[in-house]
C-alpha cells in the first residue's frame, strides 16, 4: 500500500503528471452514489492520514492540495531517503479490486464485481439507464466523450486533460512523458581514444607476471625440431612466374612432339571482307538471305556471324560471343580428332583421260539422216537384211514393216496380230527368209523383196521339205502356212506352248533359237528350218534367259541370263566359260564379229565389255548412260559399236579389237545421237548397224525408226 | 599353313589406338584431370584411318588416342602434382570439418604447386615452333586481360596475363613487327611478323563482358595457365633478341616525363609500373645502349638458281618493307577522348609515329592538345568544333587503312562526319577468279603508284566496272555453253521434225547456213571433251566432278556479289541524281 502513496508524493513533488491513481480518485468523486467508492476512498484517505498527510476537504482535487497544505514534510523525505524505488513504479496495479488479473465476464451473472482488501463484496453500480438516458447524457454531458468505464469496478470513468494529452500522445507514437527529450547528445561511453589508464580499477593477475609453463614446454618442442630439422622454416613465396631463355639450347633435331603422327592445330581462319565493321556493301545480307541464315542450323551456316555495317568505329558494339569462340576454339583444340588428309591438288583437266580424236577414228555415224515414219506404236525390234538394202521392224501396233533403207520408204507392211517381240532376217544372203515372233509362235516369212530369183529359190528350198518317214516328238509344232497366210508371205509357222521373247538366227542361216519367257528347262529352242526339226539342248534350267546368240564362226552358243552370260561348246555339249557381268540385270548382249568379245547392255545402265580370252570379268564397265540400256550392237566390218537406252540416245563407240593378243582392245566414245523423244518413260528400243556403210538405225518409243548416218 | 593362329584385332592398327577411357584407367586419373592433362600436353585425339579396324570390329562412336601418347604421358612428372593435390584437397577438408583452423592455415602455406617450363620445352622443342603457336596464347591472354578482376578466375591469372600482353605489345613496338590490322565487328585482329613467322591475334573492343553460362572456364582457365607459361618465355626471348631488359624497364629519360606531375599519386607503385607500360608512349630501355648507326646494311647473298629478276624482286620487297616500318614516322597525333586509345595508340607507335592523348585518359599523355606540332587528331564525333589550323581532323579508321595500304592514304575520305568507305580485310588474297571489290582494286592501283584524279577514278571504275561484267559474261558462256549447245541440238532436232513432218506435202526452199567456224570448233572441243569425261574411272569422274562442282559455286558467289554491288551502285547513282535535280530544283 505504501508504494502508490510514495508515488503520489513523488508527483507533488515534481509536479509533474498526476498517477492513474489521481485521476480515479477523481472520477470516484463523480459517482457519488457509489458506496463502495466512498469506502474505498475514505480507506485511502486514511491511510493519507497514517502517512503524515492530511488532506482538508474530500473529494477536492488532489493537485491544489498537496501544492497548497503541506510541501515542507514531503520536501524533508525527498531529501533525506533516496527512493530506490523510484522507476518500478506500478500504475497499472488496482489494488481496489483484490480478484487479480481474470477475465471479467466471469462475474458477469453476479452482483458485485470482486472484493475489496478486506474481503468485501464490491458491488457494481447499479446500471439503470436505457437507451434514451444514454442518448440524453451523451447530448447533454459535455464530459461524456471522456468518459470511459473502469472494467475492474465497472464505475465511470472521467478523463482529466492529462489522461486525454496522454491517450493522444501515445496514439502519435510519442513517448508518453511530455518532458522526455528522444534526441539527446549522445554520450561517448567507450571512446575510441586509447586511454592511457585502464577501464576497470582491476589489478592484474598473478599469471600475467610468470612465464607460462606449457607455452615454455611447446616452444622448448619446437625449438628442438628446429635444431633437429624436423621442421623447417617457411619459405617466403614466390608468386610471380620466373621466366629464363628457354630455348637456350634449342635442339632443331629434336622430334617434334612424341612421333611422326604429331598433327599441329590448324590456325583459325582469318577473316575476309565480310567480317569488316565497314564492309563493302555486297558483302552485307540482304533481307532473304538474313531469313535463310537464320533457319539455317547454326552448325550448317558458312558464316557463323551476320555481316554488318556501323557508320564509325564509335558506333561498333562488343561482339556477344566473343568468349564462345575462344571457349569454342579452345574444344578444338582438345577435343577434336585430327587426321591428315590429303588435299587433292589437281588440275581437273589433268584427270581427263588423253583418248585419240573422235575425228581421227572415223567412219561413224554422226547424224541423222532418215526417219521412218509409220508404226503407231513403239517399235520393239528391228532388222537389216543381209545385203542392207531392206530393214525389217516390229512394233507394238501388231505389224511389221519393211522398209527400204535408202528411201525410207515402208515396202510392205504385213500385220501379224499381236505384239513383235523379236525380228531376225535370215543372214544367209542366197535366202530371203524373216523370222518374226508373235506371241507364242515364230513365223518365217518370205518378204518377197529384192531379187525375185532371190526370194524364189527361198521358196522353192521350203517347199522342198520331206518329212521324214517316222515322226519324231517335238517341243513345237511346225505348221506350213495356208493359203492365204502364203500369199501375205508367211511361209511357216512354229508354234510354241508359250510366249516368245526373241528369236536369232544361226550364222549359216538354217538354224535359229528362241527364247521363251519362261522358267523352266524349256526356255531356249533351237530349231533347224530345213528339217523342220526342233530341239531343246538344256536339261536344266539356270535361271531367266534374257537372250541367246550363236557365235559368229564357232560352234558356241551364248546364253545370257540375269547375271551370267554362260558359253556353251555346241559340239562338246558343255559349258565352256560362264562370264560375270556385274550388274544387275542383262538387258541385251552382242558378239564381236570376230568372236572374241562380247558387249552386254544392262537394266543398271551399264555397259560391260568382255574379252573372252582375258577373262570372266569385264575388261572396261562403261557407265555412258543415265538410264538402263535396251540393245546393243556390233558393226560387222567396222570398229563400232553402239548402245540404245531408256534415255533416248543412242552412243556410238569405237571398239577396236587388235590381232595382237597382248594389246588390249581400245574403247573410245565416238558420237551420242539423240533424236528419239521419250514416250512412256522408254527412249531408244532397239539398235542395229548396217550391214556394209557405217550407219546405225535405231528403233524408238515414239514409234520412229532412224537411221544416223 | 601351319604356326600359330593370327588373332585379331593383335597387330596393326588396333594396337597404334587406344580409346579414352582405357588412357584414363592406364593413367589412373579421373576424368577433368585427364582432360588437363591433355590440354597441358598438347594431347588430342586421333582419327584412325580405318575406324572399325581399330575399334574391334564395332562402329561404336569413340574417341582414340594413339597408345604412344598416352605412354608418354604415363612418365609426366605432373600427373604425380595432380595426385598431390587431390591429397591437399582432401585433408584441407578434413580440416575445416574439424575447425583445426591452424593445420587448414598450414596445408595452405604448403599447397602443392607445378610449374610447366619443361612442357613449354618439351612441346615447342625450338623458338619458332612456339612462334608458330602463338595466335591462340595471344588470342587467350588479351581475352583474359580484359576480365574483370572478380569472379570468373583468380585475380593474379588476369593480372599475369595482362602484363604479358603489355609486353607483348612494347616488343612488337620496339622491333616494329605489325603488318596488319583489322577492324572486325568481333573485335581488332592484328597481323605481326615475328622472325618470318605471321602471328595474328584478336583483341576484344573494350566492353564488359556479359559472361555466357553454357561456358566452361575451367577449360579456358587451364589453357590460359599453359599460354602464360609459353608467352612469358617466348616475350623473355622476344625482348633478349632485341637487347631489351626483361622485365621491361621503361627508358630512364621518358620516365621522367612520365612522372607524374605535382606529386599527385597516380595509383600504387606496383600497379602504376604496368600502367605506365600499358600506356605504350615510352620507349623500352635496352640493355646495351643502341648506337646511331644500328642499321646495318644486310649483305646480300646470291641464292643458288635465282636470277637478277628474283633477286631484284627481293630487294624491293624490302625495300617496301622499311619503307612500310616508316610509315608514320615524324607525324605527331593526337587522339580524342572518345577513341579506343590502346589500339591506336600501339598501331601508331608500332610504325614510328608520335602519339598522345588527354591528360585525365590516361596516363603517359607526351604532350597537350594544344601542341602546334600535331599533324592528326584522331577525331570519331560528328564535327569538331574548334579546329586548330595545322593539323588534319581524322576518323581512326584512316589509321587502319593507311597501315593496310602501306601508305599514307589521301584524308579526304576519312574527315569527321564523312560516310567512310568500306574497311577492307587486310588478310584476303584474291586468287584469279574471285570476286574483287572495286574498292580494292582502287587501292592496288594506288600501291602501283598510279594516282589517278577523283574524274578518271570514276571513270576507272565504270571501266573496272566493264571489265568485270566482260568476265562474267565470259563464265557465264563457259557455264552454259554446254547447256546451249544441247538447246541448239535440241533446235535442230525440233526443226527436222517439223519439216519432216510436212514432208508429205511439200518441200520448203533451203536456206543457206553460214557456218560458224570458230562456232563449230568449239562445240566439237567441248564434245569431245564430254566424251572423255564419259570415259573416266568412276574415282576420277567423281573427283572431277567435285572440283569442277566448287568452281561452279566459286564462280556463281562471285558473280553473285558483283551484281550485289552493281545494283547498289545504279541504286546509289539514282539517288545522287535525285538530289542532285532537289538541289537545283
Amino acid at each position: 500500500m505504501e508504494q502508490p502513496l510514495e508515488l503520489e508524493s513523488d508527483d507533488d513533488l515534481t509536479d509533474s503528471e498526476e498517477s492513474v491513481y489521481s485521476g480515479l480518485e477523481d472520477s470516484g468523486s463523480d459517482s457519488t452514489n457509489s458506496s463502495a467508492g466512498e469506502e474505498e476512498e475514505d480507506e485511502e484517505e486514511r491511510e493519507e492520514h497514517g502517512n503524515g498527510a492530511a488532506p482538508e476537504v474530500k473529494g477536492a482535487p488532489r493537485k491544489s492540495k498537496a501544492l497548497g497544505a503541506d510541501p515542507p514534510p514531503k520536501d524533508s523525505e525527498g531529501l533525506s531517503v533516496p527512493d530506490e524505488y523510484e522507476e518500478d513504479s506500478s500504475d497499472e496495479e488496482d489494488i481496489r479490486n483484490t480478484v487479480g488479473n481474470i477475465p471479467m465476464e466471469w462475474y458477469q451473472d453476479f452482483p458485485h464485481i470482486g472484493y475489496d482488501l478486506e474481503g468485501k463484496r464490491i458491488y457494481k453500480p447499479i446500471r439503470n439507464k436505457d437507451e434514451l438516458d444514454k442518448f440524453l447524457e451523451k447530448m447533454e454531458n459535455p464530459d461524456y466523450w471522456r468518459t470511459v468505464q473502469d472494467k475492474m469496478t465497472g464505475a465511470d470513468i472521467k478523463l482529466t486533460d492529462e489522461q486525454v494529452d496522454l491517450v493522444h500522445r501515445l496514439q502519435k507514437g510519442q513517448f508518453g512523458d511530455v518532458h522526455f527529450n528522444p534526441y539527446e547528445p549522445a554520450i561517448d561511453f567507450f571512446t575510441h581514444e586509447v586511454m592511457i589508464h585502464p577501464v576497470t580499477n582491476r589489478p592484474a593477475d598473478k599469471r600475467s607476471f610468470i612465464p607460462s609453463l606449457i607455452e615454455k614446454e611447446k616452444v622448448s618442442k619446437l625449438v628442438h625440431a628446429i635444431k633437429m630439422g624436423w621442421i623447417k622454416p617457411r619459405k617466403p613465396k614466390e608468386d610471380t612466374p620466373t621466366y629464363y631463355d628457354l630455348w637456350a639450347h634449342e635442339d632443331p633435331n629434336s622430334i617434334l612432339g612424341r612421333h611422326k603422327m604429331h598433327v599441329p592445330a590448324p590456325k583459325m581462319k582469318l577473316p575476309g571482307h565480310e567480317e569488316s565493321y565497314n564492309p563493302p556493301p555486297e558483302y552485307l545480307l540482304s533481307e532473304e538471305e538474313k531469313l535463310a541464315w537464320e533457319q539455317q542450323e547454326p552448325a550448317e551456316r558458312r558464316l557463323n556471324f551476320v555481316p554488318q555495317q556501323y557508320r564509325c568505329l564509335r558506333a561498333v558494339p562488343a561482339y556477344p560471343r566473343f568468349i564462345h569462340e575462344r571457349f569454342e576454339r579452345c574444344l578444338d583444340l582438345y577435343l577434336c580428332p585430327r587426321q591428315r588428309k590429303m588435299r587433292v591438288n589437281v588440275d581437273p583437266e589433268d584427270l581427263i583421260p588423253k583418248l585419240p580424236k573422235p575425228r581421227d577414228l572415223q567412219p561413224f555415224p554422226t547424224t541423222q539422216a532418215l526417219v521412218y515414219r509409220g508404226h503407231s506404236s513403239l517399235v520393239r525390234c528391228l532388222s537389216v537384211s543381209p545385203s542392207g538394202q531392206w530393214l525389217a521392224s516390229g512394233s507394238d501396233d501388231g505389224t511389221v514393216r519393211f522398209w527400204e533403207v535408202c528411201t525410207a520408204r515402208c515396202m510392205k507392211t504385213l500385220p501379224v496380230g499381236g505384239v513383235v517381240k523379236s525380228i531376225a532376217w535370215n543372214p544367209n544372203p542366197t535366202v530371203c527368209l524373216v523370222a518374226i515372233c508373235v506371241e507364242q509362235s515364230v513365223l518365217l516369212v518370205n518378204p518377197c523383196l529384192g531379187d525375185k530369183l532371190l526370194y524364189g529359190a527361198t521358196d522353192q528350198v521350203l517347199e522342198s521339205y520331206v518329212p521324214p518317214e517316222e515322226e519324231r516328238v517335238q517341243p513345237v509344232q511346225w505348221v506350213t502356212a495356208t493359203s492365204e497366210e502364203h500369199s501375205r508371205g508367211i511361209r511357216l509357222t512354229v508354234q510354241h506352248s508359250k510366249a516368245l521373247k526373241q528369236v536369232t538366227w544361226h550364222g549359216k542361216g538354217d538354224y535359229f533359237a528362241t527364247v521363251v519367257a519362261d522358267n523352266s528347262n524349256m526356255q531356249v529352242l533351237i530349231h533347224q528350218t530345213s528339217k523342220r526339226w526342233s530341239q531343246n539342248p538344256f536339261r536344266k534350267s539356270k535361271g531367266l534367259v534374257q537372250c541367246v546368240l550363236f557365235h559368229p564362226i564357232r560352234p558356241y552358243f551364248f546364253v545370257a541370263t540375269q547375271r551370267y552370260v554362260r558359253v556353251y561348246n555346241l559340239l562338246k555339249q558343255e559349258l565352256t566359260k560362264k562370264l560375270m557381268a556385274n550388274c544387275k540385270w542383262v538387258s541385251s548382249m552382242a558378239i564381236h564379229p570376230a568372236g572374241d568379245n562380247v558387249i552386254c547392255g544392262s537394266y543398271d545402265s551399264k555397259l560391260a565389255w568382255f574379252d573372252l580370252d582375258l577373262s570372266t570379268r569385264p575388261y572396261q564397265l562403261l557407265r555412258h548412260h543415265r538410264k538402263a540400256l535396251r540393245s546393243v550392237a556390233f558393226h560387222k566390218h567396222y570398229p563400232l559399236f553402239a548402245s540404245g537406252s531408256d534415255d533416248g540416245t543412242v552412243i556410238v563407240c569405237h571398239g577396236m579389237v587388235y590381232n595382237d593378243l597382248l594389246q588390249n582392245p581400245l574403247l573410245v566414245p565416238v558420237k551420242v545421237l539423240k533424236g528419239h523423244a521419250l514416250t512412256l518413260d522408254l527412249g531408244v528400243l532397239d539398235v542395229i548397224f548396217h550391214p556394209t556403210q557405217p550407219w546405225v538405225f535405231s528403233s524408238g518409243a515414239d514409234g520412229t525408226v532412224r537411221l544416223y548416218t | 599353313m601351319g604356326g600359330l593362329e593370327k588373332k585379331k584385332y593383335q597387330r596393326g592398327s588396333a594396337t597404334n589406338y587406344i580409346t579414352r577411357n582405357k588412357a584414363r584407367k592406364k593413367l589412373q586419373l579421373s576424368l577433368p584431370d585427364f582432360r588437363r592433362l591433355c590440354i597441358l600436353k598438347g594431347i588430342y585425339p586421333h582419327e584412325p584411318k580405318h575406324k572399325k579396324k581399330v575399334n574391334k570390329g564395332s562402329t561404336a562412336a569413340r574417341t582414340f588416342y594413339l597408345l604412344k601418347d598416352i605412354k608418354f604421358l604415363l612418365h609426366e612428372p605432373i600427373v604425380n602434382k595432380f595426385r598431390e593435390y587431390k591429397i591437399f584437397v582432401r585433408k584441407l577438408r578434413k580440416a575445416y570439418g574439424k575447425s583445426e583452423w591452424g593445420t587448414a592455415e598450414r596445408l595452405k602455406d604448403n599447397k602443392p604447386t607445378y610449374k610447366l617450363d619443361h612442357i613449354v620445352k618439351e612441346r615447342y622443342p625450338t623458338f619458332v615452333d612456339a612462334l608458330r603457336d602463338l595466335d591462340d596464347a595471344l588470342s587467350m591472354c588479351f581475352l583474359f586481360s580484359t576480365f574483370p578482376r572478380t569472379g570468373k578466375c583468380h585475380v593474379q591469372t588476369i593480372q599475369l596475363c595482362r602484363r604479358l600482353a603489355v609486353e607483348f605489345l612494347n616488343y612488337v613496338i620496339a622491333s616494329r613487327s605489325l603488318r596488319k590490322v583489322f577492324l572486325s565487328i568481333k573485335g581488332i585482329y592484328y597481323q605481326a611478323e615475328v622472325l618470318g613467322q605471321p602471328i595474328t591475334w584478336i583483341t576484344p573492343y573494350a566492353f564488359a563482358h556479359d559472361h555466357p553460362t553454357d561456358v566452361d572456364y575451367r577449360v579456358m582457365a587451364t589453357f590460359t595457365e599453359f599460354y602464360t607459361t609459353l608467352l612469358g618465355f617466348v616475350n623473355f626471348r622476344l625482348y633478349h633478341s632485341l637487347n631489351l631488359h626483361y622485365p621491361p624497364k621503361i627508358d630512364g629519360q621518358a620516365e621522367v616525363e612520365l612522372k607524374p606531375a605535382e606529386g599527385k599519386e597516380y595509383a600504387m607503385d606496383s600497379e602504376s609500373y604496368l600502367e605506365k607500360l600499358s600506356a605504350l608512349s615510352a620507349s623500352l630501355a635496352r640493355v646495351v645502349a643502341p648506337t646511331q648507326e644500328d642499321d646495318v646494311e644486310m649483305d646480300e647473298f646470291p641464292v643458288e638458281g635465282e636470277t637478277a629478276e628474283q633477286m631484284d624482286a627481293r630487294r624491293k620487297e624490302q625495300e617496301a618493307l622499311e619503307k612500310h616500318k616508316k610509315l608514320f614516322e615524324g607525324l605527331r597525333f593526337f587522339l580524342n577522348r572518345e577513341v579506343p586509345r590502346e589500339p591506336l595508340a600501339f598501331i601508331i607507335r608500332c610504325f614510328g609515329g608520335q602519339v598522345s592523348w588527354d591528360k585525365s585518359l590516361c596516363i603517359g599523355a607526351t604532350y597537350d592538345v594544344s601542341d602546334p606540332s600535331i599533324t592528326h587528331q584522331i577525331v570519331d564525333r560528328p564535327q569538331v568544333e574548334q579546329q586548330v589550323v595545322g593539323r588534319y581532323y581524322l576518323q581512326p579508321q584512316w589509321v587502319f587503312d593507311s597501315v593496310n595500304a602501306k601508305l599514307c592514304l589521301p584524308v579526304a575520305d576519312y574527315f569527321p562526319g564523312v560516310l567512310l568507305p568500306p574497311h577492307l580485310s587486310p588478310f584476303v588474297t584474291e586468287q584469279e577468279g574471285d570476286y574483287i571489290p572495286p574498292e580494292k582494286l582502287k587501292l592496288l592501283a594506288m600501291q602501283r603508284g598510279e594516282d589517278p584524279g577523283e574524274e578518271s577514278e570514276e571513270e576507272e571504275e565504270e571501266e573496272e566496272e566493264e571489265d568485270d561484267n566482260d568476265k562474267e559474261e565470259e563464265e557465264e558462256e563457259e557455264d552454259e555453253s554446254e547447256k546451249e549447245e544441247e538447246m541448239k541440238l535440241k533446235k535442230m532436232e525440233e526443226q527436222k521434225t517439223q519439216s519432216n513432218k510436212a514432208l508429205p506435202v511439200k518441200v520448203t526452199a533451203g536456206k543457206v547456213r553460214l557456218e560458224d567456224k570458230q562456232r563449230l570448233e568449239q562445240e566439237q572441243q567441248s564434245e569431245e571433251k564430254r566424251l572423255a569425261i564419259m570415259m573416266m574411272k568412276k574415282r576420277e569422274k567423281y573427283l572431277y566432278k567435285k572440283i569442277m562442282f566448287g568452281k561452279k559455286r566459286k564462280i556463281r558467289e562471285a558473280n553473285k556479289l558483283a551484281a550485289k554491288r552493281k545494283a547498289h551502285d545504279t541504286a546509289m547513282k539514282e539517288e545522287k541524281k535525285k538530289t542532285k535535280k532537289a538541289r537545283h530544283a
